[in-house]
């Protein structure tokens, strides 16, 4: 019997599970995909909002604000790369002025430091690549990016060093409720016997809360386009880019991210199915124009990938509540922008929700609160990695050329947890430059299969169906 | 029978036209050249293509050795020759241009190895 | 020179790439009497891209013999590796280059800083990817440059699919027709954007017209569909917008190739004529100074890279 089960493994489920990983609880988290943040957080933009976004009064706005200052400590306790670059809403007309004022005022209600109003000039002198038209922007220095995958991977990581069980390919398919306890069952079988059930499944997040009795939810996809540029463009853009924001969404932005290369998106379309992830010649176009009002200089030919990922969207505001009506449940439902900062958040509001639901939460006498930081060569200086080599010389043996990924780092990353050519990617980064995998797919193929001891035939991009090889000469 | 053809004797690229009978060319048009003429004698009445193609090698340095055709085969054969060629396993170290099948499919030609492969180190 | 300089192992010539344009430049400029040469090879092979070409067509000119990659890059290997002072570095990757020639470079277990008095950049060429053509879209497997699946197949024994429709009618998309083909494959057709095909006419007869695999010209791939892996693709002719579904698990795209040329953006250096750069004692051959059609062409020019490096080590 487990306290408490978390459905869902993104960034919200994994943030709860490292929160609760502080108590003395029997915890398991359950991923329908075989590698976590595989849904709705692979294809997040990376950024750690400061608060601007959402107006005071909503759950999103307050959790932003009070994320922000989360995910800051939290990554550096977990020894993830946090760079806070701030963000600039540019305006380009008089009009606009009164609208950007309001966004800081709001900004500043909710507990927004740092704002400030900068010109023309200053914007010029910062942002040598901006369009020279723009007139003035609310600057936020406390807007910060971050890996999103790798994030969700490192806090998956602590957690599980602090006992929780993490298990993916666990597709929830039934839940059943009864004295006081829920019989989660997963495809395949298996059911696991809980207390509590945390719902954070994203986009699934209706039908997981529909299994457990409640109907009020409806998870509407809003599908996002966004494309990445060169690392060679990494400094197109020194800040954040935001335009001024429209109704549904924050439109289409400039952005830096903790990878170095920049990103341009995303669109925002509805969409009905929640595994449509195709990106269009009009997601494109749209992309490009509106984003050249921002940086003229943004070229077509630099962009070197691009993707679309859906927002789970459940209404206006998150809804993150104790279900009175199914006691012991808590679902985490509508978690889109800002849904990445406000993470750490949501995780001590749910674990609120649960202390007072009668979860009784004692400390760990040992809580391993710090992660050592994972190697990445492409972040250490040349002299840095002198002395790495010659402690393990895996590290010298490279195999992804276009972003300085060592035989050493691919092996640990399966050693962590990845199972598929894109679990890889997301943490190593190998494969994920300007040649796309063209040199290096064998070469971690190959990894892959001896450390896992699987055939060529079975390894996958993204799990089962997506297999890469259809036959080997032996 | 006319039989249209591409010259590839040069990057010309001329579009013949060969007039054939049982086999046997009557009359070339549409080549720029007597090369074109020679070329669609040959692709009529002999086609022949040299075989690439790898063989499975056996406790070598590498996983597959390149082989060829030493010279070009019957292209009707091509197919059998690669069937012939999967069937192979090399399980000694070889020396690029070194036979591995004489007279392959009992053909003039032999298959021959195209990398020095060694054992591994 | 700084004091950092001079704690640095010195060479006369370094050459980076270990394809046939940087053997046939370390060749020729040993024969032109340069005494200390470093190559360096960041594979574990010499030759290059043309161990994996093992189709027919190369040395025509340079040894007046049909061979394939393979052999082509056993002569040149054979021709180059016991020049006298020349040390091979496999497996050796830089990561940094300075405009002041200085070169640093992993392997296993070592990193390395050395002082190349000359220096011959051969770091060849990279495929345009379906990322570059913006092709819309899912993203499932089964999506591959056709210079990878050249490897998977010719080098790895592993053949990536059994479907196949080819982006792009150069060279290397007409070679993959026919491999794939002859390894059992289907190919369903290769579409091209131009009017016709950018190979040799060679190619297009005996790869496409001996196996009847349509080629479809002034058409193009505007849809990759499936979910996990690929499922079919939507075809549009560009001249009457129409179109069409192919059904397939593989799409291979073969749109080109972009010279790789990130180490000399790294030291400052712009190309500037046949296997010049703006900086002194550097220079640039093969497929990094242009993308070339025949391998034969390479050896040719990368060998003037290579004496001009000579010259220039004798001023």
């Amino acid at each position: 019997m487990y306290d408490v089960l978390i459905v869902g493994g993104g960034v919200t489920g994994t943030a709860i599970a490292r929160e609760l990983s502080r108590y003395r609880l029997k915890l398991a988290l359950l991923e329908k995909e075989v590698e976590l943040a595989f849904g709705v957080s692979k294809s997040n933009s990376g950024i750690i909002h400061p608060g601007t976004q959402n107006p005071p009064g909503s759950l999103k706005g307050k959790l932003c604000v009070e994320g922000n200052r989360l995910t800051k400590k939290l990554a550096k306790e977990l020894g993830v790369d946090y760079k806070e670059v701030g963000e600039l809403i540019v305006i380009f007309s008089e009009d606009d002025r009164p609208r950007l004022l309001k966004i800081k005022a709001d900004a500043e209600k909710l507990g927004v430091t740092g704002l400030r109003i900068v010109g023309r000039d200053w914007l010029l002198e910062h942002e040598p690549n901006i369009n020279p038209e723009v007139l003035a922007a609310l600057f936020a220095p406390t807007a910060g990016i971050i890996s999103p995958y790798r994030w969700v991977y490192d806090q998956a990581e602590n957690a599980a060093g602090n006992g929780v069980e993490i298990l993916t390919s666990h597709k929830v398919i039934g839940i059943g409720k009864e004295a006081g306890r829920f019989d989660v069952s997963v495809a395949g079988g298996k059911v696991f016997s809980a207390r509590f059930v945390v719902n954070c499944a994203g986009l699934c997040a209706d039908e997981i809360a529909g299994m457990a009795g409640i109907t009020g939810i409806t998870i509407k996809p809003r599908k996002g386009e966004e494309f990445i540029l060169d690392k060679k463009r990494e400094y197109i853009s020194n800040h954040l880019l935001f335009p001024l924001p429209a109704p549904t969404s924050k439109g289409v932005l400039v952005i830096k991210t903790s990878d170095g290369n920049p990103m341009i998106g995303p669109t925002a379309e509805e969409v009905a199915d929640k595994e449509d992830l195709s990106t269009s010649d009009d997601g494109l176009k749209q992309v490009l124009e509106s984003v050249k009002k921002l940086i003229p200089a943004v070229n077509e030919n630099d962009i070197i990938a691009y993707f679309a990922g859906l927002r789970p969207v459940a209404g206006d505001d998150f809804i993150i509540r104790h279900e009175d009506k199914v006691p012991g449940l808590i679902n985490v439902a509508g978690i889109q922008s800002p849904g990445l900062t406000a993470a750490p958040a949501i995780a001590l509001l749910v674990a609120g929700l649960l202390k007072k639901n009668g979860l009784g939460l004692r400390k760990k006498f040992f809580f391993h609160r710090f992660r050592a930081k994972t190697v990445h060569l492409f972040s250490l200086l040349v002299t840095r990695i002198s002395p790495l080599i010659r402690k393990d010389p895996a590290y010298g043996d490279i195999v992804c050329r276009c972003e300085l990924v060592s035989a050493k780092e691919v092996r640990e990353a399966v050693r962590r947890g990845a199972r598929t050519l894109d679990g890889i990617k997301f943490r190593t980064r190998a494969q994920a430059g300007r040649c796309h995998g063209g040199f290096c797919t064998t070469r971690i193929m190959k990894i892959m299969a001896e450390e896992l001891n699987l055939p060529m035939t079975a390894i996958t991009k993204r799990g089962k169906g997506s297999e890469l090889i259809k036959e080997e000469r032996t | 029978m006319i039989k249209h053809l591409t010259c590839i004797a040069c990057p010309n690229g001329c579009q013949l036209e060969v007039d054939e009978a049982g086999g046997h060319v009557i009359k070339v048009t549409g080549n720029k050249c007597e090369k074109g003429a020679a070329y669609a004698r040959q692709e009529v009445e002999d086609p022949t293509r040299i075989l690439t193609s790898t063989v499975l090698a056996k406790g070598l340095e590498l996983k597959l050795v390149p082989v060829r055709t030493s010279q070009p085969i019957p292209k009707a054969r091509l197919f059998e020759g690669i069937a012939a060629i999967r069937e192979l396993k090399l399980g000694r170290p070889v020396k690029a241009g070194e036979i591995i099948v004489k007279n392959f499919l009992g053909l003039a030609a032999d298959l021959i190895a195209a990398r020095t492969v060694h054992l591994p180190e | 020179m700084t004091a950092r300089d001079s704690r640095l192992v010195t060479r006369d010539l370094v050459v980076v790439g270990g394809g046939p344009a940087g053997l046939a430049a370390a060749l020729a400029a040993g024969k032109a009497g340069v005494k200390d040469i470093l190559l360096l090879e960041r594979d574990q092979y010499l030759g290059g891209i043309l161990n994996q070409c093992i189709h027919p067509g190369f040395g025509l000119h340079r040894y007046k013999e049909d061979l394939t990659g393979p052999e082509f890059a056993d002569r040149l290997i054979r021709e180059t590796i016991d020049l006298p002072g020349l040390e091979i570095s496999l497996k050796s990757f830089v990561v940094k280059l300075t405009g002041g020639r200085i070169v640093t470079y992993l392997k296993p277990g070592l990193m390395a800083e050395v002082k190349a008095r000359a220096l011959i950049m051969a770091t060849g060429c990279r495929e345009r990817t379906r990322e570059m053509i913006h092709i819309a879209g899912t993203r499932p497997a089964g999506i591959y440059p056709a210079g990878l699946a050249q490897k998977l197949i010719n080098i790895e024994g592993l053949l990536p699919g059994r479907e196949v429709v080819i982006i792009g009618s150069g060279d290397i998309g007409l070679i993959m027709a026919r491999r794939f083909t002859l390894e059992g494959a289907k190919v369903k057709a290769v579409i091209e954007i131009q009017k016709g095909s950018r190979g040799l006419v060679r190619n297009v007869v005996q790869c496409l017209e001996d196996f009847g695999i349509p080629l479809y010209l002034r058409h193009r791939v505007a849809l990759i569909h499936g979910r996990d892996r690929v499922e079919k693709v939507t075809v549009e002719n560009l001249d009457s917008g129409a179109r069409f579904e192919l059904s397939c698990d593989t799409v291979l795209v073969s749109v080109g190739l972009i010279q790789e040329n990130e180490l000399l953006e790294m030291a400052g250096a712009a190309l500037q004529g046949l296997n010049l750069t703006s900086l002194p004692g550097v220079f640039v051959c093969g497929n990094a100074y242009k993308v070339y059609d025949l391998v034969d062409t390479v050896a040719r020019d990368s060998e003037q890279a290579g004496q001009m490096a000579a010259e220039y080590l004798r001023k």
